[in-house]
């Protein structure tokens, strides 16, 4: 006992430390008032959730809906069947097509994002080449909108999809799929009544990780985004070092942790219901891999 | 069977495109590297004048210098502490709390941590610097260096502890000649998987490295020059960062494989 605590104080006294003081410091603050000059007004008050109801803010937070759920939706449509092809290959080539899948997802996260810029901007790769087709005469406003935020986030999450959906596929095995062949059922009545609904614990925790890691993020709405549709992680970012309302973004912050919390409680009640044990069990996931 | 093989036939299909639409990204930005012109427009020629400007950059080698030393120092303090956490977890009971504790920084979000923590620094008037991002990057370090050791550890037969005890081997000698060779590749995995977190992370440093030019890291100078346009001169340092990332994981996947019974 006393050896197990030795071992433990130093990795769990850090985490209370750096992590559970200052996320208590940041809900404190999101009860209080911003100052004139900055700064904080140690003043109890619930006006930044309030604040965060209101129609400015709203619609920021409903756009950081719609994209995030776009993307989640549309990450899910390609990962699927990726997964499930990869989970059809032989067992030996199955290891290293998830490798070959998983490897961009490594790089960094900003090279990836500027990729994309240099393929979709008026005089980028995508533009000229159709232009030098002559497909078209004006270049296609592909960059700065909501669909490059889309194609950002789904082109950097899409990996972890992939991953998760493929290891609740492979773990079927082929003999539910054939006794419902030889049952009668065809391709596609097959894949929605007996493949999609045992693989609803891959795609729970796939669309959480995506919706999780999009809803926050700020890098991507920025530099595809070009700040057209600035998301709730634009939005925290700019209330901490520009408008210096530290109340307020930490109001937001903490909305967003909740967002995560509800989510992954769903998910681990789907995860569970789904394994047929009554007992929910959390997954984490590795979601700093991602930014 | 015959009406599943078409579909088996698209699937492959479109299992080719995904990888055509990750990979071609990567693939165009080095190719673009070594345009003379360095734009997308025209191939020019060949040419590694890109590569040799960013050598000559004094911003890029410092920045880069930065995130050598913040990467370098927190894999070091979250690699210890980690793989100790690791350790105290697998001996006794599992308790919900302190899983979910230890998970804890795997899944919030960025931006969340990020403010957090320069919250908590400016609360206690610390200053801010390399030292700072350095104690950031560690928290979310010591949760991965926890999570990949732990997965060791649970395949290790606690008995050969107790017969190196009972031989009257002496705690830190058991550990370090019997343990430690072990988990050794799972522990060096969690290096290298913290050091490549570290080292590609922006938005935490960013809020924490405070104002002066002198703690910029790398992640920040790549987010300053595409914030200021499209230069050549970033296909050249992508290409860099892209092969060095690829080394590591391949690298750490080959370690992995190899402790794997």
């Amino acid at each position: 006992m006393a050896r197990r605590t030795i071992l433990m104080a130093p990795g769990l006294g850090y985490l209370a430390l750096l992590l559970i003081v200052p996320c208590l410091i940041i809900f404190a603050y999101s009860l209080f008032e911003r100052g004139t000059y900055g700064g904080i007004v140690y003043d109890p008050t619930l006006e930044n959730y309030q604040r965060a109801a209101s129609s400015l803010f709203a619609r920021i937070f409903l756009d950081s809906v719609r994209i995030a759920a776009t993307a989640t939706i549309v990450a899910l449509l390609v990962g699927y069947p990726a997964a499930y092809a990869i989970a059809q290959q032989p067992r030996n080539r199955q290891m290293a097509l998830l490798v070959l899948v998983m490897l961009p997802f490594w790089s960094n996260y900003l090279i990836r994002t500027y990729a994309w810029i240099v393929l979709l901007n008026n005089q980028g790769l995508i533009n000229r080449t159709l232009q030098g087709a002559g497909v078209i005469e004006q270049p296609l406003p592909l960059l700065y909108n909501e669909f490059a935020i889309v194609l950002g986030l789904v082109y950097n999450y899409v990996p972890f999809v992939i991953l998760a959906l493929y290891s609740s596929i492979s773990r079927l095995g082929p003999e539910l799929r054939e006794a419902s062949f030889d049952l009668g059922g065809s391709a596609w009545t097959t894949f929605r009544r007996v493949t999609l609904p045992l693989t609803v614990p891959g795609i729970a925790a796939g669309a959480v990780f995506v919706f999780v890691l999009s809803i926050g993020n700020f890098v991507t709405p920025d530099l595809l985004g070009g700040g057209q549709r600035p998301m709730l992680g634009n939005l925290i970012y700019s209330q901490y070092l520009s408008a210096r309302d530290w109340p307020m973004g930490s109001a937001l912050g903490f909305i967003l942790v909740v967002i995560m919390l509800a989510l992954l409680f769903g998910q681990a009640i789907l995860s569970a219901r789904a394994s047929g044990e009554g007992e929910a069990r959390i997954v984490p996931q590795p979601a700093r891999v991602a930014a | 069977m015959m009406a599943r093989d078409p579909i088996r036939l698209w699937l492959n299909a479109h299992l080719g495109l995904v990888y055509v639409f990750l990979y071609v990204p990567i693939l165009v930005l080095i190719a673009l590297s070594f345009n003379k012109s360095g734009l997308p427009t025209a191939w020019t020629g060949f040419s590694t004048e890109w590569y040799g400007k960013l050598v000559a950059n004094p911003k890029i080698l410092s920045a880069a210098g930065n995130s050598l030393i913040v990467a370098v120092a927190s894999t070091i303090i979250s690699t210890v502490i980690g793989t100790l956490l690791a350790m105290g977890l697998e001996e006794g009971r599992s308790n919900p709390w302190l899983d979910a504790l230890v998970a804890a920084p795997m899944i919030i979000p960025d931006i969340v941590l990020a403010i957090a923590l320069l919250s908590f620094y400016t609360l206690l008037n610390m200053s801010l610097g390399l030292h700072s991002i350095v104690l950031s990057h560690a928290v979310f370090n010591i949760a991965f260096v926890c999570m990949v050791v732990r997965t060791r550890l649970k395949n290790f037969d606690r008995s050969i502890v107790e017969a190196s005890i009972d031989l009257g081997a002496s705690e830190l000698t058991t550990f370090r000649r019997v343990t430690l060779p072990v988990i050794a590749p799972g522990v060096v995995a969690a290096a290298l998987l913290s050091f490549t977190l570290s080292i590609d992370e922006f938005i935490i440093a960013y809020f924490t490295a405070g104002a002066g030019q002198g703690s910029t890291t790398f992640p920040m100078q790549i987010y300053a020059m595409i914030r200021f346009g499209v230069t050549p001169e970033i296909n050249a340092i992508a290409t860099i960062v892209i092969g060095f990332s690829f080394f590591l994981v391949l690298l750490s996947q080959r370690l992995n494989r190899e402790a794997a019974p």
